[in-house]
């Protein structure tokens, strides 16, 4: 029991925080808070990608005069991937903000049902 | 930009922070070979220092850059990059093989260089990227 | 009706995920499959191939260089279409207060 737990929690954790994201963006009603479930999102997968480097008795992936050994140094891969996803996911919510904003001045609404009625009129 | 904002403790804390927030960011981007950093972090304290002073003094900022210019700027950056790895291919290497550089020093010391070279063309391109998504999604209409 | 079926939905690919994270390698394992391809070559090799101690930064920009150009014109390219954007959205905005007036 208490192996699983010490192997298990960190994963059931990230995937709780996937799912509060997935609920957020299919049950809410307002575009804005679509957006920031998104984000949740991205944050957990960013998360899952970096547990998956990790390695114990690792330290950082900056080399130490002295040290060497591949068991020493945790995973650098994951680190890089996941750097420039973090840059990405800014520049892709911004071209989001925008797109809200397009939608806010044209049809005077974020809400989604509110939305949808102005769009049949 | 908005009176809301302004107050006379943020105007003039973030006087003295601004010059501390870009010189750290050049030093992210000058040690990031040696120690937690590169071009996108740098480019992200830079574009936050930019961000504050345009915040807190509006059009009197002093690198009050606007829009146009920082895509331009984003351009460059992203031109920067390429064209290292242009110059690769003319020396006869891959794309992106920094070891072909006809310099007087060893081949670490060229993939040194390139490295140093194609970050401070990503800093420049996440700086001004910042700037246009700020300034795009925040100015008044004339 | 729409919030029973979003809770089942999300329920259940919550037990799908769950039960498939006894799959996953052990946490913080030395020889998980993740730990034993590429990465071992970065880090004895890269110090001494590319001048620089940080292994990120030498699998950022030189092993993957090709990689972040990509990055970077996305990132680019992002930027620049939410300056269009707003720039045509402004205009539109500008026109239509002129022909109200």
């Amino acid at each position: 029991m208490k192996e699983l737990l010490s192997q298990h929690v960190i994963y059931w954790l990230i995937i709780t925080l996937f799912m509060i994201g997935l609920f957020g963006m299919v049950y809410k009603n307002n575009l804005v808070k679509k957006l920031m479930a998104m984000n949740i999102m991205q944050v957990a997968v960013i998360i899952f990608f970096l547990v998956l480097g990790q390695k114990a008795g690792g330290t950082i992936p900056i080399e130490i005069h002295g040290l060497e050994g591949i068991e020493n140094y945790i995973n650098p891969l994951p680190h890089a991937l996941m750097l420039t996803a973090i840059v990405v996911s800014l520049a892709t919510t911004g071209v989001a903000l925008a797109f809200l904003l397009f939608i806010e001045r044209r049809y005077g609404a974020l809400e989604e049902d509110e939305m949808l009625r102005r769009m049949n009129q | 930009m908005n009176k809301e904002y302004d107050s006379i403790i943020l105007s003039t804390a973030y006087r003295y922070f601004i010059p501390f927030i870009m010189i750290y960011g050049v030093y992210v981007l000058m040690n990031g070979e040696y120690s937690p950093g590169g071009g996108f972090q740098a480019g992200a304290l830079l574009g936050i220092a930019i961000v504050l002073d345009k915040l807190v003094w509006g059009e009197k900022a002093i690198l009050n850059i606007s829009g146009a210019t920082a895509l331009i700027l984003a351009g460059i950056g992203t031109f920067i990059y390429a064209l290292i790895g242009v110059l690769t291919m003319v020396f006869k290497g891959n794309y992106l093989a920094y070891g072909v550089f006809p310099l007087a020093m060893t081949e670490v010391e060229r993939h040194a260089l390139g490295i140093l070279g194609i970050e401070i063309g990503v800093t420049i391109c996440v700086m001004a990227t910042i700037i246009v998504i700020f300034d795009s999604l925040t100015r008044r209409e004339e | 009706m729409t919030k029973f079926l979003v809770f089942l939905v999300v329920i259940m690919m919550s037990i799908m995920l769950f039960v498939s994270t006894g799959g996953l390698p052990a946490l913080f394992d030395p020889d998980s499959p993740a730990a034993t391809h590429v990465s071992p070559r970065y880090i004895e090799k890269s110090h001494a191939e590319t001048g620089s101690p940080n292994f990120v930064t030498a699998v950022l920009a030189d092993y993957r260089g090709y990689d972040t150009l990509g990055e970077t014109t996305v990132i680019f390219t992002a930027g620049l279409a939410t300056f269009l954007m707003l720039l045509t959205f402004r205009k539109t905005q500008s026109q239509r207060e002129e022909e109200e007036k």
